[in-house]
């Protein structure tokens, strides 16, 4: 019977005879990992080479060159070099931007996926709600900035809103999807067993539902740094989106590249927290492993 | 249908009794007729083949009996009460094995027990007692898309088993393993079968699987899906698919399968030969 797993642990162990010493498993993966590492820095590299030569031959003063850029990020993270209001402020403006990503965006799915779960399991609230929420969905979220700055004032709520706004769709529609495109086979199976009702929802419904669910968060918590940086353009007086504001406002163009370095890194690791969390939850399904 | 000749002589009433059933599915362009006039009784611990080409009904019969699908007329009763909805006592394999993809193996199998309520304890006793039947012990921490068609085919046996379940209703659920495994599998089920004496339903296009399997085998013919016959099947197990006997009654099935003759009486092995 054993011959017919298809997939389980890879049988890593080569025969080593007379040849060379076969590299073990582990050293492999290390090189494949390092291989790939590798090639995704090729072109970044040649980025900032390309960026580095067209500063010089045109000479411009409005792009600072890649070693200002860099010296700028250290001054801005450490401090000690230009020692202006910039300096060692990184840890600050990240914090604020942080907490309001972070607050929308879980506001978001605390919202998003229990209204689109009732959605997606009740027709009746689908038929009162749905064109609603179709008719605002178009609506572009910064459309929405001068309303929310008449609610919610100039300052940091505003910015939530928006994140709050430009996740929120994603999270909702990607789990009423979910939720509406369960397997009906598996609902059957699961009703020939005995489940009903609510072990129903919460036993097949709700599983099958995750992966969809799982893209909501991703996508809405892409959209969720995107927004940041518009709802702290505003009136806001920390944040990385108003630092980038400053930069611009004050000619600081070394300010403003080093702002969307950061907000780039860290939507990037913020990102694969998901998907790490996605990844650990989704085990079952190797399609839906990122 | 009238024609068909009564069951033997019974003691006991048959625990699936079939009466007057005929199912039309509605849709935009008309109504269309899958069954017409089915009658079938089925007695515990038989195990009956429903072998027909593809479109005559068999699975809309099936699911009928599993309470997916409401008849249009007549009706199908397990012990003695209507069909109302899918229920515990009527275990179902599907082909494409519908197991929970986030559950692993001992979960899926547990699934029944777990919902009926039981203790874990107990829940886990029976869980291992079948996942142990279907061979699938090394296995248990697997999830579903780790296994080979056959595999999951087991977990899905094991799992009605597990619930305990009187009558199991099987729709070609080896029709799309190969031909090795589709064997294997046919062996333990009718070593499942004979251990448990549950009644089974088998739904087959394949001649030679329900001549393998079956004391019964009701043949059924399209346009609209009806039963053409019944037949017993005397040959004793393990049955020798190369033996003289055996071809016999393939070739007869296979000739009635093929043939649009009207619906005839029923047939027992032994007269085709
Ligand atoms: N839900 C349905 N709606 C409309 N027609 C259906 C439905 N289910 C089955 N049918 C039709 O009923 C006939 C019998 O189908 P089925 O029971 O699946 O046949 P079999 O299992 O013998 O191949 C087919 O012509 C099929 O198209
Ligand atoms: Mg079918």
């Amino acid at each position: 019977m054993a011959n017919e797993v298809n997939t389980t642990t890879p049988s890593e162990t080569v025969a080593s005879g007379g040849t060379p010493p076969a590299q073990p498993a582990f050293g492999r993966a290390v090189a494949r990992r390092l291989r790939k590492i590798g090639l995704g820095l090729i072109f970044p590299l040649a980025l900032i080479g390309f960026w580095e030569f067209m500063v010089r031959w045109t000479g411009t003063r409005l792009i600072p060159p890649p070693g200002d850029v860099l010296t700028m990020m250290w001054d801005f993270a450490f401090g000690g070099i230009y020692e202006d209001a910039f300096s060692a402020s990184l840890p600050i403006h990240l914090w604020v931007s942080l907490q309001r990503v972070y607050g929308g965006f879980l506001a978001a799915a605390l919202i998003g996926i229990p209204l689109g779960v009732a959605l997606g399991r009740s027709p009746l609230l689908r038929a009162m709600l749905d064109p609603t929420l179709s008719l605002l969905r178009p609506v572009p979220v910064t459309a929405w900035l001068p309303l929310s700055m008449i609610f919610f004032g100039l300052g940091p709520k505003s910015a939530v809103f928006l994140v709050f706004l430009g996740a929120f769709y994603p999270i909702l529609l990607n789990t009423v999807f979910g939720v509406k495109s369960v397997d009906e086979r598996l609902l059957e199976a699961a009703a020939m067993l005995g489940c009903k009702g609510s072990q129903l929802f919460r036993s097949v419904v709700l599983p099958a539902a995750t992966p969809s669910i799982f893209n909501g968060l991703r996508l809405g918590h892409g959209f969720a740094w995107i927004l940041i940086v518009v709802g702290e353009m505003t009136g806001v007086p920390e944040g990385l989106g108003a630092v980038i504001m400053d930069g611009r406002t004050l000619s600081r163009t070394d300010l403003v590249i080093t702002g969307m370095i950061v907000i780039g890194v860290t939507g990037f690791l913020s990102d694969r927290l998901i998907v790490l969390l996605n990844n650990r939850l989704l085990r079952w399904s190797p399609q839906h492993h990122v | 249908m009238s024609d068909i000749a009564p069951q033997k002589t019974e003691h006991h009433p048959p625990i699936i009794r079939i009466a007057g059933l005929s199912k039309s599915f509605q849709s935009e362009t008309g109504s269309f007729q899958a069954l017409r006039g089915i009658d079938l009784d089925i007695d515990k611990g038989e195990f009956v083949c429903l072998l027909g080409a593809s479109g005559c009904g068999k699975s809309t019969l099936l699911r009928i009996i599993a309470g997916f699908e409401t008849a249009s007329e007549g009706t199908a009763s397990v012990f003695d009460r209507p069909v109302e909805a899918p229920g515990p006592d009527r275990g179902i394999v599907f082909q494409d094995y519908a197991l929970f993809p986030w559950l692993t193996v001992h979960e899926n199998i547990a699934f029944g027990p777990k919902h009926a309520g039981m203790s874990a304890k107990e829940v886990k006793r029976i869980a291992d007692k079948f996942t142990e039947m279907v061979g699938l012990t090394e296995f248990i921490h697997h999830f579903p898309s780790q296994l080979s068609g056959g595999m999951k085919q087991r977990v899905a046996i094991a799992r009605v088993l597990a619930n305990d379940t009187d009558i199991l209703l099987m729709d070609e659920p080896f029709g799309a393993l190969d031909a090795l495994t589709r064997a294997k599998l046919q062996e333990e089920l009718l070593d499942i079968w004979q251990q448990t004496k549950l009644t089974v339903i088998f739904v087959t296009h394949s001649v030679e699987e329900a001549v393998v399997l079956a004391d019964r085998i009701v043949v059924m013919s399209a346009g609209p899906g009806r039963v053409d016959c019944d037949m017993t099947v005397d040959l004793p197990r393990p049955r020798d698919v190369s033996s003289e006997p055996f071809n016999a009654i393939r070739r007869t099935v296979a000739e009635r399968l093929s043939s649009n003759l009207a619906p005839g009486r029923r047939l027992t092995a032994g007269d085709a030969a």
